[in-house]
Order: structure tokens, then sequence, then C-alpha cells
């Protein structure tokens, strides 16, 4: 390895230097593009609402202020409780589809398995016709009658064709030996699964895992289909779409009424509540991405 | 070692034979268990919803259920396309996923041949961090992270303009714009996370060549034209064909959050099928039309995935999905 990068520095002509020139500038300009808007998004929340109106959006804060978060905390039982039923659909959500999608995986990838191609097939045709939104629809308020429940959120998020077709053929790339020598043992298919298939999965867990939590965190489509404002807590994301567009409801009947808008930290309140909606799933990025890259990269040849 | 393999498996396999149906069931019971809710899953959230296309040949009526409405044939459609509606949806659902599949994948391409010129692990981890941001977030945020850079009175890029005394402009009442910045919100948000495939495809190239190449006074250009990119063609031909065979689907979330459900000014550029049938059916209560727009693109999009696989297994049978 080391040999190689010396040769490579023996080799670095002008078109090399120019190419790398290159790659160092775009990718810098394009990385800062991508968090740009989100710095936008901060800076504002701690701005003043009044410079805000006067000036625009701007970089730095403009005149540095936690009022919009004071505001938010000041009465946070909404706020909690979105938190709360954010964060246990998306633990329970992420476990329970994790498990169910990695026990199918295994099923479907098992040579020996005389239906895998039927069932295989059985999931994989989902994707390619559905009966559409309004039998979905129907389907959940009418004839499950989950209208207002949280399971017409949570269970649709479960899983879906892809994920456990991403997750097939990651336990494809596991030696079929290994469930042989579970056999000879003596071991059944579960426990061969539990015990010596599931340790050997910790990147697909960790990519399909942060895919299922991703859907969950930012989950706010089912919501606005089956929650009415009857609900008391809403997932997070919903809060926050139901804030911006309250927001911009109350801004147009004042702006038809003339009267000052800037006594209320509208525009702040809603970078701060995106903010605090948002922080916990980018945080726990880092944690995972050396999974995460290594785990789309497998999973995604076709098998 | 492979042979051993080979042989124990088609040992497993060659027993299939002597068993009956059931007996199979019983003998692969745990397996059959091992897929039991997924199974359950998609036939109550998919496979139950199927017959409901009903819905786009009755006359719906809510309190009478789907199989109690009265039979109207092809009523419903006929409005949909001769007001031209349908051929307006389906030209932008069309466009726009055009537009982000040959733009998204050039530009997916040409961040991954770059970032592979990086040699810092620091800086590629890092800037990889930066571009894969805008893939974690909500269309929600999304929608409100474009807003504070182009809103009138305050966004962003107003008050730049603001600041060099120019004329603040009304992005959100012109139509002929949208479609330019659905396309950039787009390749803003997919393509860090787009990119990591085609770097995986280029670290797997074999180094010696590149080594060689080298060796023969191969440049950096022509490196990336005659070694890397007729290496990524297998990735490329790959992705594009999944991506036609969904080309009349659309993101719902992002035209929805972004353009609103009452900006009408904004529908002829930036209604896509998704959005029309969600307004018919939660702002007009429309379930007959949203279903029969529905119904269309199901067809029309299973024939397209039918078509696309079906040329893909006279190019290359390795290629084809079934």
């Amino acid at each position: 390895m080391k040999k190689s990068v010396h040769k490579n520095k023996i080799k670095l002509d002008r078109s090399d230097m120019i190419v790398r020139g290159f790659a160092y500038t775009f990718i810098s300009i394009f990385s800062l593009l991508c968090v740009f808007p989100f710095i936008l998004m901060i800076s504002t929340s701690f701005s003043t609402e009044k410079l805000i109106t006067k000036t625009g959006f701007a970089l730095i804060p403009k005149g540095f202020t936690t009022f919009a978060y004071d505001i938010l905390l000041k009465d946070p039982k909404q706020l909690v409780g979105a938190y709360v039923v954010t964060i246990a659909m998306t633990v329970a959500g992420t476990f329970l589809g994790l498990f169910i999608i990695s026990m199918t995986g295994y099923a479907l990838q098992r040579k020996d398995f005389p239906f895998r191609n039927q069932i295989s097939f059985y999931i994989y045709f989902t994707t390619l016709f559905s009966g559409g939104l309004v039998p979905f629809y129907l389907l959940v308020t009418k004839y499950l009658g989950l209208k207002d429940n949280y399971l017409a959120v949570f269970l649709p998020l479960l899983m879906s064709p892809w994920l456990i077709i991403l997750m097939k053929n990651f336990i494809k790339s596991i030696p079929f030996e290994i469930t042989e020598s579970g056999k000879i043992d003596g071991a059944g298919d579960i426990t061969i699964f539990v015990k010596l298939i599931l340790p050997m999965l910790k990147p697909a867990l960790a990519t399909i895992g942060l895919f299922i939590a991703l859907g969950y965190w930012n989950e706010w489509y089912n919501s606005m289909l089956f929650l009415s404002p009857k609900v008391e807590y809403r997932p997070l994301q919903y809060q926050l779409y139901k804030i911006i567009n309250y927001v911009n409801s109350l801004k147009n009947s004042v702006a038809g009424a003339n009267v000052p808008v800037t006594s209320l930290p509208l525009e702040t309140l809603k970078m701060a509540t995106a903010v605090v909606a948002t922080g916990p799933i980018i945080l726990l990025y880092p944690f995972v991405q050396k999974y995460f890259i290594a785990g789309i990269t497998v999973g995604a040849v076709k098998g | 070692m492979k042979k051993k393999k080979q042989e124990s498996t088609e040992l497993l396999i060659a027993t299939h034979k002597e068993l009956n149906f059931w007996q199979k069931v019983f003998k692969y019971r745990v397996l059959l268990l091992m897929c039991l809710p997924a199974m359950l899953f998609f036939l109550v959230f998919s496979y139950i919803p199927m017959p409901g296309v009903y819905i786009a040949f009755t006359d719906f009526n809510y309190a009478k259920g789907i199989f109690g409405s009265n039979f109207v044939g092809f009523d419903n459609f006929t409005f949909l396309f001769t007001s031209g509606k349908i051929a307006m949806l389906t030209r932008n659902s069309l466009l726009y996923n055009l537009a982000f599949i040959l733009l998204g994948n050039t530009l997916q391409i040409f961040v991954a041949i770059l970032l592979n010129e990086i040699l810092g692990k620091r800086f590629k981890k890092i800037t990889q961090t930066f571009m894969f941001l805008p893939y974690f977030i909500s269309a929600v945020l999304v929608a409100l992270l474009l807003y504070n850079l182009l809103n009138y009175d305050y966004g962003f890029v107003n008050s730049i303009i603001k600041m060099f005394n120019g004329n603040p402009i009304k992005v959100y009442s012109n139509k002929n714009v949208w479609p330019f910045i659905i396309v950039l919100v787009t390749l803003w948000q997919q393509t860090g996370y787009g990119s990591i495939i085609y770097f995986a495809a280029i670290m797997g190239i074999d180094t010696e060549m590149i080594e060689a190449a080298k060796v023969d006074g191969v440049n950096a250009f022509q490196k990336i034209r005659f070694i890397i990119l007729p290496n990524l063609k297998p990735t490329i031909v790959i992705l594009l064909l999944f991506a036609m065979g969904s080309i009349i689907k659309g993101n719902f979330g992002l035209f929805y959050n972004i353009i609103g459900s009452s900006n009408s000014a904004l529908f002829p550029t930036t209604d896509i099928i998704e959005t029309f049938v969600f307004r018919s059916m939660m702002n007009n209560f429309n379930f007959k039309q949203a279903s029969a727009v529905g119904l269309y693109q199901s067809i029309f999009g299973f024939s397209l995935v039918m078509t696309c696989n079906w040329i893909v297994k006279k190019i290359d049978a390795d290629y084809a999905l079934f």
C-alpha cells in the first residue's frame, strides 16, 4: 500500500495535479452547498425576529437570542408529547421491522427452501402493481378502523419489499456452510438464524435499521392521512408541518388586517422547531456511517 | 471446497423431489413461519387493497362502500382524458423523472470520480458526511429550507439582492422557474447518497490495471475516460433501468411540501400524478376521480417495467429483474 502511494508521487504529472486540484475544489464547494441551508436554519433560529423581518435571513445570527427556543420550551407539553410518540415509534418500529425483515431475508435465501421463489415473487410483485392511494386509504380508515390510531402510522412503515431484497442479498454473502454446520450439530432453523446468522449481520442491520429509523423519524405522510386534529400528540415532523402551515396562515390573515406581526417570533419559531425536530437523527448518523457505506455497497449488488 | 458445497446443496434439494406439497410445507414449517409476518403484512397492505381499483369504475359513495356503489364503466376516465388532465400530469411526471434520472446520475458519477481522486481520508469522510446530510431529512424540512432561501419578504436570495439594491424576485408566483428549482433541490438531496454506489464500483476496479496504465504514460484524464468510465458501464446500465421502471411515479412529499395544496398558479408546471390524486381525495373528496388516475398510473407503470425488463432480457439476460 505504502509502496504504491510512493509510486504515485513519482508519477504525478500535470494532468494529475489538475484533476486532483479540481476534485478538491469541486467537492469542497458542493459539500458546503449541502450544509449551507442547515446553517441558515440554525442561524435564523437564534436571531431576533425584528432583524430578520427587516433585513432577511443571514448566515450569522442577527442579534443573538434564544427567544424562539424559550417560547418553544415555555409550554413544552406538545413538543415533549411529539418526541415521546416519535421516539417510541422509531425504536419499536426499527427493532420489530429489523426482526421481521432479517427473518424473512434469511428464509428466502436458503437454497434448500422450496418455496423461496414463490414467496420472493409474492413480495416483489407489490412493487410492480399497487391498488393506489384510494383503496389503501379506505382500507385503513373504513375497513381496519384505524383512523386517529397511531397504528395507522406505525404499521405501514414497518417494512418494504426493497428492504427485504436488500437484506436477502446481504445474507446471501454469508457462506451456506454456516447453516449446514448448524444443521449437523442438530440446531433448528430458528437457533441457526439467531445464534449463527444474526451476529454476522451487523453492517446489514445497521444499514437497514437506519433506513427504517429514518422512515419513522421523518414520518409525516401517514400522519397527515390518518391523524385528525383530535389526536393531541403528533409525530415530530407532522408537528413541524402543522406549525409551518399555522404560521403561514396566521401571517396571511394578519397581513390583510394590516397589523404588524413582528411582535411574534414566527419565522424564528419555525426554525427552532425544525432544529429540535431534526437534530437527533442527524446526530445519530456519524455513529452508523462506517456500517452504512459498507452496507449500501454490498446490498446494492443485484441477486 | 466449492465442489463440496455444491454437492451438499444438491443433496438437500434432491430430497424435495420425493415430497408432495403438504410434506414440503410440514418439513419447512419453521422457514415458512419465519416468512409469515412479512407475507401477512403484504397481504393486508398491498394485496387486499388491489381489488379496490374497482372504485375507478363506480360512482363511489363512501357510505355505500366499494362494492355497494353504482357501476359506471369508464365515465371517470372520460373526463380526465378529454380535459387533458391526464396528459398534463403524465407529461410533468415523465419530464421531472427524466431530468432527475439523467442529471442525477451524471452528477453522482461525476462526484464519485472526483471523490476517488481525493487522497486525504479525513477530508473525504467529512465531505461525504456533509453531502449525506440532505438525504436524512424529511420532505417537510426540505421545503422549509427552500422557503428560507426563496421567500419574497426575507428569503436569503432576496436579502442578498436587496443588499445590492436590486428588485426582489417573487419566486412563489412564477410557475416557469419551478421545474429548475425542483430539479436542483432533488440533485441537492440525492447526489451524496447516490454517489456511494458509483464510488463503490470505482473502488472495485482492479488497481493493477490503473497502475499498469500509468506506467504506459496514461494521464489522469485518459484514466477517467478509458478505464474508470468503461468499468462503470454495467452499474450505470442497471441503475438507469431500475429508474426507468418507476419513471411515472413521483416523490409526493417533495412536491406537496414545496408547492402546497392551494398555490394553483404553479400547478401547470408542478402538478404530478401523486399530488393530483391526493388533492382529489383529501380536498375534494372525489374518490372516484383519484382512483381513476391512480389506476391509470399503476397500469402505465406496470407496462413500463415489463417493457424495460423485456428489452434488458434481449440485450443481456443477466441484468433482467425477472
